[in-house]
């Protein structure tokens, strides 16, 4: 009998050795080539992610020599994007996912329960809404004395639904909403909406809902809207039917609520933003997961019209990616490969070109990216702001660590960075979701903070 | 030995005097081997994903009966003389099954096509050896 034990442990040991076949430098993984090891499915997908343990009084995100840090906002709640206006204020969208997935197999409530302890739930619930549920708000922040912190903290509109994207054209404020663009009347100055919001067009959202966070942006002349919808799942385990114009950017006419599908194949776009001074279109994607530590890396790129970039059948242009079936051949075919590499699991979530004076020249024109951090690999990556350097319009170089230390010594979260912007005097905001709070980056011999007018 | 069939029967664990094993261990032999099945249907209908969520639920329910009937099983073991063969299979059995289970959380074809197949074929083949084991020993004791 003891053969039919040892019969099992034959099975079971090679499966289980499987050490670390993607054995590459992160360095690697990072630019317009990035090194692509060849796809390894654990046979438990690897799980790290950090316990939160916040900010304590006086603790603050580290920044490069030259540069100061200060926290502009305390006390939100899960903020994710940030919106400076030309006045001076600071838009802060506060938002969660609300409701959990349907469940499909047994692995969906594990997984619901692991990516709860990485947002500082530990598998309860935010409360901080108006109505006790999650936040669902749009809260002002205003720095009228110029001192750098908040002197007026106001809820600008309530009952919200899971908006991510925010984007202000002329006196037209468009708010995502995960299922929804909608319009509301806003004068800069004002501190609070009153008038109800207008539908502008519906976007994805329903039961599953996998990547909720619909990023938005305008185009410079104010005519379009860009949208990113995320995938409804990974790798379309969820089935081809809940992908249909996800997984994409959707470019929308606000007038007319006509909408088309501008570029596909994006696993979740995020950080929609257009090259300053040009008609390109930019977003950073979160790439799929459980093909190892070091694959799919995330990228930022510029985004072609009616470009196809891969999700799911393929990642970086023509690599086939096993899972997804039927295969498509055709498809993988058209697939183009991204601009830039930000290596594997970062989750870049927020993206910001340098369009301040106050930093140093090499900055103007270059991409800040918040990368929201992993949880399919054991040694965390990502957890930091980087900056890219460009230079005519294209990133150059590798990326650097700009705004770090959101993790601790004893590997806790003390925050995590999502959506990043450049407010009026060229100082960098980041929004720290889990640490409650809207940061500002400056540079100690730029401008001070100039205060609302 | 001398005892008769019911003082035997009598030291394996039942509920109101009757044997439970019999009844817990049909279970999971049932559930492995239709997520056995439910697999082919998976590679046979090309990656319809119904099939494969039908895979991981009757693995599950495998599992959670299998280790309930291997409780029964291990109890009656201690306390009669059927032998250690068919508790071995069985373990075995759950071991290679919750293994599967693992596998069968990947999303999408590979969760099934290689390995996966190869560890429903092998669990399938244990549960059934132990099922047998056990059947033909408690049929031999019982005649004695």
């Amino acid at each position: 009998m003891k053969r039919s034990i040892l019969a099992g442990a034959a099975i079971a040991l090679p499966l289980a050795a499987c050490g670390d076949p993607q054995k590459i430098d992160l360095s690697q993984q990072v630019g317009p080539n990035p090194v692509l090891p060849a796809p390894s499915e654990e046979l438990i997908a690897a799980v790290g992610v950090p316990n939160v343990v916040g900010w304590k009084q006086g603790e603050t995100p580290a920044v490069p020599p030259g540069f100061s840090v200060q926290a502009l906002a305390t006390g939100l709640s899960s903020p994710r994007a940030v919106y400076p206006l030309a006045n001076g204020d600071i838009l802060v969208v506060e938002s969660q996912r609300v409701g959990s997935e349907p469940i499909d197999r047994p692995k969906d409530p594990v997984r619901d329960f692991i990516m709860s302890i990485a947002h500082g739930g530990g598998g309860a619930k935010e409360t901080a809404g108006a109505s006790g549920g999650p936040p669902q708000r749009i809260t002002l922040i205003r720095d009228a004395d110029g001192d750098g912190k908040a002197d007026l903290k106001t809820v600008l509109v309530d009952h919200l639904n899971s908006a991510f994207g925010i984007a202000l054209v002329g006196s037209d404020l468009y708010v995502a909403n995960t299922d929804a663009i909608v319009r509301y009347p806003f004068t800069p100055g004002q501190t609070q909406i009153t008038a109800p919001p207008q539908k502008v067009i519906d976007l994805p959202g329903g039961m599953i809902d996998h990547h909720w966070t619909k990023s938005l942006t305008a185009s410079p002349d104010g005519s379009k809207l860009y949208a990113g919808v995320g995938s409804n799942s990974n790798i379309q385990e969820r089935g081809p039917e809940a992908e249909t114009n996800r997984a994409a950017i959707w470019e929308i006419d606000p007038k007319t609520a006509a909408y088309r599908v501008f570029a596909s194949g994006l696993r979740n776009p995020n950080g929609l933003t257009f090259y300053p001074g040009s008609n390109t279109l930019w977003t950073v994607v979160n790439e799929r997961d459980e093909l190892g530590p070091n694959l799919v890396p995330d990228y930022m790129t510029s985004v072609r019209d009616g470009a196809f970039y891969g999700w799911p059948w393929s990642y970086y242009g023509q690599h086939v990616d096993p899972r997804p079936r039927p295969q498509r051949p055709d498809m993988v075919a058209k697939a183009i490969p991204p601009d830039y590499a930000l290596s594997s699991h970062v989750a870049a979530l927020g993206l910001a070109f340098y369009t301040g004076t106050s930093f140093p020249a090499m900055f103007r024109g270059g991409a800040f990216v918040g990368e929201h951090g992993s949880w399919n690999r054991h040694e965390l990556n990502g957890y930091r702001v980087v900056f890219i350097r460009f230079a005519g319009g294209r990133p150059v170089g590798k990326p650097m660590n700009f705004v770090a230390g959101f993790i601790d010594s004893k590997g806790n979260a003390r925050g995590r960075p999502v959506g990043v912007a450049i407010d009026r005097t060229g100082a960098l905001i980041v929004a720290d979701d889990v640490g409650n709070t809207v940061w500002r980056v400056s540079y100690a011999g730029g401008q001070k903070p100039a205060g609302t007018t | 030995m001398a005892d008769g069939v019911a003082a035997r029967d009598g030291r394996l664990i039942s509920v109101a005097d009757r044997p439970i094993t019999g009844i817990l261990l049909p279970v999971p032999i049932v559930c492995f081997i239709g997520n056995l099945l439910t697999d082919l249907a998976y590679l046979g209908s090309g990656g319809n994903l119904l099939w494969l969520n039908f895979s991981t639920w009757l693995n599950a329910a495998g599992l959670v009966f299998g280790a309930i009937a291997a409780v029964a099983l291990l109890i009656d073991t201690i306390r009669g003389r059927l032998g250690w063969a068919a508790f071995v299979f069985l373990l075995a059995a759950w071991i290679v099954e919750f293994i599967n289970a693992l596998v069968h959380s990947r999303d999408g074809w590979t969760a099934v096509a290689g390995v996966g197949l190869i560890l429903s074929i092998v669990g399938v083949l244990l549960i059934l050896i132990g099922g047998w084991l056990w059947q033909s020993l408690r049929h031999v004791e019982v005649r004695r």
